[in-house]
């Protein structure tokens, strides 16, 4: 068994998940951790699984993809090294009129800091761009990297809040 | 029940408002932290009252802020009579250099703004709040006890007059949404 990332992405469509899913199912290949989720009128798969060698998986997935609606990839990986974050995590909100640039700059100052994002989202509605990220930062460094975050975002006249995410458990 | 209003009624402002346009994100506006005001400065009076009336004709509306109306002041109204999530509820009521004071009871909700029309995200407020601010036109102090929903709305407007929106508080990278229904 091969661990894979499997990428789906295109027109959106009902179904596509289950054709998907079901294509994987009959080669034996067991999903693992998923994201799927509709862009601006796509559809948008990203996936971990184990199951057969890459080639196959592609020839699974080629009758979905012959159509044109659908572009599917297929890598194998290395299975993760298990290597806990030791980082704290946050949340960062920034918002404003939507210009080329605004995602490079502020993750940047997140990677100089050694933030490492987990989760990120964006959204375009109307003029207004959003990104939401989860990060994960080193300890002690949320005032610093906030300083940075707001002298950036003020360069590209946006807005942005850093705050330590919540992390108390039921 | 006492009344922490202290009598106060919308007639206290005056004649009605005018409606005035809401302006949306990304407009500056938003984002500016509002000044305190003279709860008895005419001008202050007049602008409550225009959020008021603003209010009234935007369908779903609870609470709108001054700077929604392109003024960056600590102004606001508010009016959960008709939501079904209100429990403790003061009726119609704008106040001035509004802060939360206490908060407790942390609960996860599901937030709209006019200013950012095609949005909504999850975000944890406090259910129960003690406000302190001061009334446009009597210029009285007031401290508000509430809970559910207008503790909501109230947290809410007091951001808006702070430059902040929802989006500054979503719950996460997956907690906002395309807006599925329009009021």
């Amino acid at each position: 068994m091969s661990e894979l990332a499997i990428t789906v992405i295109g027109h959106d469509r009902p179904g596509i998940v289950a054709d998907v899913a079901e294509a994987l199912a009959k080669l034996g290949a067991n999903l693992t951790d998923s994201t799927m989720t509709r862009l601006r009128g796509h559809f948008a798969m990203t996936l971990i699984c184990n199951g057969p060698a890459p080639p196959e998986v592609e020839a699974a997935l080629e009758p979905l993809a012959a159509t044109g609606q659908l572009l599917a990839t297929v890598r194998e990986v290395r299975p993760e090294t298990g290597a806990a974050s030791a980082g704290v995590p946050h949340l960062m909100s920034v918002h404003g009129a939507d210009r080329l640039g605004i995602v490079a700059a502020v993750t940047r100052v997140l990677a100089e800091a050694g933030g490492n994002i987990t989760d990120l989202t964006t959204r375009l509605a109307g003029p207004l761009y959003v990104l939401i990220a989860e990060v994960d930062l080193p300890p002690g460094s949320t005032e610093a990297v906030a300083a940075r975050l707001n002298e950036v975002a003020a360069g590209l006249d946006v807005d942005v809040t850093l705050r330590p995410a919540e992390t108390d458990l039921l | 029940m006492s009344d922490p209003l202290g009598g106060w009624t919308l007639e206290a402002l005056g004649e009605p408002g005018d409606v005035l346009p809401v302006v949306a994100a990304p407009d500056a506006v938003l984002s500016r932290a509002g000044a305190e005001v003279d709860p008895t400065d005419p001008k202050v009076i007049r602008l409550a009252a225009d959020l008021i009336a603003t209010m009234r004709v935007s369908p779903g509306c609870v609470g709108l802020a001054a700077p929604q109306v392109g003024v960056p002041a600590q102004v606001f109204c508010v009016d959960v009579v008709e939501h079904p999530k209100t429990t403790t509820v003061h009726g119609t009521f704008a106040l001035c250099n509004a802060k939360v004071v206490e908060a407790s009871r942390w609960r996860p909700g599901r937030e709209g703004c006019m200013s950012v029309p095609d949005l909504t995200g999850d975000v944890k407020r406090a259910s129960r709040v003690v406000v302190e601010a001061v009334l446009p036109g009597t210029g009285a102090s007031v401290r508000l006890t509430t809970d559910a929903f207008e503790a909501r709305a109230l947290q809410h407007e007091i951001d808006h007059c702070a430059g902040l929106l929802f989006l500054d508080r979503v719950a996460g990278a997956h907690a906002v949404y395309q807006r599925k229904v329009y009021l």
